[in-house]
């Protein structure tokens, strides 16, 4: 009985050890070549994974419809997008083509040397050359050399704020710094919040430091950062921004509580929304968020301005600071540079700003101005569209303008500004030690 | 392969038949060693290695010698960060163990509805620590969460998140109510353990409740106590989704504890080397802690708490 067990057992023993033999084997061959763009005629794209993936989509398949060299689209959903790279970036299975920020958030790639340098590129051919706004190619680049293609709308910071409150107080959308001043003040006394913040994200207190900074002492105090001067945050401009993010608190501008509200979860987005806050200082994408969340206030109250002048500012007010767009860079080791190439010059063609346009974004080629009329919001996508095209200077959001290495401690630095943490002096003299 | 398990087994066997302690052969253990090897040994020998190096994870890595060492060990970031550890673990024991150890004596008994209440009580051990978290940070959302309503009834300001002091109790209090039910779990099991002639002797000498609580519980639960606290602690040093998804070491840095202030540094910062060494700085921490524990309370000597009966 035994022995027949075990003679019985051997058998399905060999069995089940090939079988796991095989299966140990496909997976290891799974590692070689899962996610690798070395696969004989594909292109393996990295897109960041959101609502947007659909437009990219639509392009890789009418580009795969004509191409031999097939592009494979790979949604990393957004949390994860920036490690999820930086990892496969550093291991053989790297992606062709990926989508980034541009500046800082590249900078590490180009100095491995891993970036396809698309400078004399896009020199040379007319359609990349003369398809996008100058302000936008140049900001995502890196020492005057362009390492990306645009591929998504603009996102430049905005003033938003709830038309029912201010009509209901009587005032206007602050253009001045007195302006807001009066309405810190007239909200305050009514009990609402007058700007709403999502400080436990930190990135939101980072778009008041950078339009303040741009308005006290312009685009250059900052330019001078991200070149690589840690003495620029020296700048008296910057110890003064500091100060007036401090007075800001002090007077109660974001309430009590901000540093335990979030952006992601939507609860500053909700304040806006509910009439608990007043005004709101985000991206543009704002409007979609509140267009998702609560579509009727996006539809009838949802309104729109410019960041304020400052007393005593050198900066532009007509400056702006935000994401630009996101690029498409092409990695050096791919094996289809040509073909790689070639999908990025989709990028400017019209019928993908169409799609763009159809998705509620703000393309950044030259020819969007006459699309905007088809856009689910005409009015806010031209504002949004005039506002960068006729800005002096885009300033990239210091988080992605800046390397991780400098960005991740200057959240930090900043949400200890916010907190009361540290006093704006320490916040400079900190800021000048970061390695 | 195919051919030696079998072998190894009839080994043991033999073995077993001829009247020897029946302890399995080596080979029994060689999967167990193997996948600690290489899912624990490895990565650590790596971790080690990397803390004397330079690396983003892009080139490869440099050898910096003890540079990151001598930066850890000036560093007021994690002078701060080490100092929260401290406090989170000491609060989170403080606030665990008697809760769980009076739950797990209550749960070792006979009551009435006693195993209806117990699988409520172990719930929140089921489900995801981020779901968890994101529960509670909604429930403590200063503006639209419960604590908005609650939290003047209590006397809590409803901007508990946003205070250095608050937030770190909330952290510490949020993986108690998770892994509280562990450990009760814990205590109950080495309650049942404990003899009912001791209690028997105990009420004839006229011992109350309170007394043989004191007296005969806890000096038996010795061991239980042990191993729980080891589990706590470890698991507080090692504490790190609570804080990524409630507060992101926040407000300022004020809850930025060693593990978090690990991942800042290695996937936020990508100063991986030096992320390595805070690591490698945890790991040293929390062995010599258990260690130390189990030395301190005659855990490893394995004394029997029966001894004399």
């Amino acid at each position: 009985m035994r022995s027949g067990i075990f003679a019985q057992g051997t058998r399905t023993t060999r069995w089940v050890s090939a079988g796991a033999a095989m299966a140990v084997a496909g997976l290891l061959a799974g590692c070689g070549s899962g996610g690798g763009g070395s696969d004989s005629g594909t292109i393996t794209a990295y897109v960041y994974g959101d609502d947007a993936v659909k437009v990219q989509q639509a392009a890789v398949d009418t580009f795969n419809k004509t191409s031999e060299v097939k592009v494979k689209l790979v949604p990393v959903p957004g949390s994860d997008y920036v490690n999820k790279l930086r990892s496969a970036m550093g291991s053989p299975s790297a992606p062709d083509v990926f989508f980034n920020w541009g500046g800082g958030s590249i900078k590490p790639y180009v100095d491995s040397e891993d970036l396809v340098d698309l400078t004399s590129t896009i020199k040379n051919d007319a359609t990349l050359k003369d398809g996008f706004l100058p302000s936008i190619m140049t900001a995502g680049g890196l020492e005057g050399k362009v390492y990306g293609v645009p591929m998504r709308g603009m996102q430049p910071v905005m003033l938003f704020y709830n038309k029912a409150l201010f009509a209901e107080h009587r005032i206007e959308p602050p253009r001045t710094w007195e302006d807001l001043q009066g309405a810190i003040k007239t909200f305050k006394a009514a009990g609402v919040i007058p700007f709403a913040l999502g400080g436990s994200d930190k990135w939101p207190e980072l778009m008041w430091m950078e339009y303040l900074l741009d308005r006290i002492g312009g685009p250059e105090v900052f330019k001078r950062i991200q070149d690589g001067d840690t003495e620029g945050w020296g700048d008296p401009a910057v110890l003064k921004t500091a100060r007036t993010v401090k007075e800001l608190i002090d007077e109660g501008a974001f309430g009590k509580n901000f540093n335990s509200v979030d952006y992601g979860s939507g609860a500053a987005p909700t304040l806006l929304s509910k009439g608990k806050a007043a005004m709101h200082l985000m991206g543009s994408w704002e409007y979609s968020t509140q267009l998702g969340k609560a579509p009727e206030f996006a539809k009838k109250d949802l309104g729109w301005t410019a960041f304020p002048t400052v007393a005593g500012g050198v900066g532009d007010p007509a400056n702006v600071v935000g994401n630009p767009t996101n690029y498409w860079s092409v990695n050096a080791r791919t094996k289809h540079k040509d073909a790689a190439i070639d999908f990025l010059k989709a990028m400017a063609s019209k019928s993908y700003a169409q799609a763009l346009v159809d998705n509620g974004d703000v393309p950044t080629t030259s020819n969007a101005a006459s699309m905007l009329s088809g856009s689910p919001n005409p009015q806010f996508a031209t504002d949004q569209y005039e506002m960068v095209q006729k800005a002096p200077s885009f300033t990239l959001s210091w988080d992605q303008a800046l390397e991780a290495q400098y960005a991740t401690p200057l959240l930090t630095e900043i949400s200890k500004l916010f907190a009361g943490k540290t006093t704006p002096e320490q916040f400079v003299e900190a800021m000048k030690a970061a390695r | 392969m195919s051919h030696h398990t079998p072998v190894a087994k009839r080994h043991g066997d033999g073995k077993a038949a001829v009247g020897d302690v029946g302890r399995p052969p080596v080979a029994w253990a060689v999967p167990g060693i193997l996948f600690f090897a290489v899912f624990a040994i490895v990565p650590l020998a790596i971790a080690v290695y990397l803390s004397f190096c330079e690396w983003d994870g892009l080139d490869s890595p440099t050898f910096t010698g003890l540079d990151n060492w001598t930066r850890l060990s000036k560093d007021s970031e994690f002078g701060q960060a080490a100092w929260l550890t401290l406090l989170l673990t000491t609060i989170s024991w403080v606030f665990q163990t008697p809760v769980a150890l009076l739950l797990g004596v209550w749960a070792a008994g006979r009551q009435r509805s006693r195993a209806l209440l117990s699988a409520i009580f172990f719930i929140p051990l089921l489900l995801s620590t981020t779901a968890i978290a994101m529960l509670f940070r909604a429930l403590l959302d200063p503006n639209f969460g419960v604590i908005q309503t609650i939290g003047p009834w209590l006397g809590i300001d409803p901007n508990v998140m946003g205070s250095s002091t608050g937030a770190l109790l909330v952290v510490a209090f949020v993986g108690g109510w998770q892994f509280m039910p562990f450990h009760t779990l814990i205590y109950q099991g080495g309650a049942r353990q404990i003899p009912e002639v001791l209690y028997q002797a105990a009420s004839i000498d006229g011992a109350g409740m309170v007394r043989q609580f004191f007296h005969i519980t806890l000096p038996q639960l010795r061991h239980t106590m042990t191993t729980s606290s080891v589990l706590m602690i470890v698991g507080s040093l090692t504490y790190f989704d609570t804080v990524l998804i409630m507060t992101k070491g926040g407000p300022g840095t004020d809850t930025t504890i060693l593990p978090y202030l690990m991942y800042r540094t290695g996937f936020q910062t990508y100063d991986l080397g030096y992320a390595a060494a805070i690591a490698t700085a945890l790991v040293v921490v929390a062995t010599s802690i258990s260690l130390i524990m189990v030395r301190l309370s005659g855990f490893g000597s394995m004394r029997s708490t029966r001894e004399g009966m």
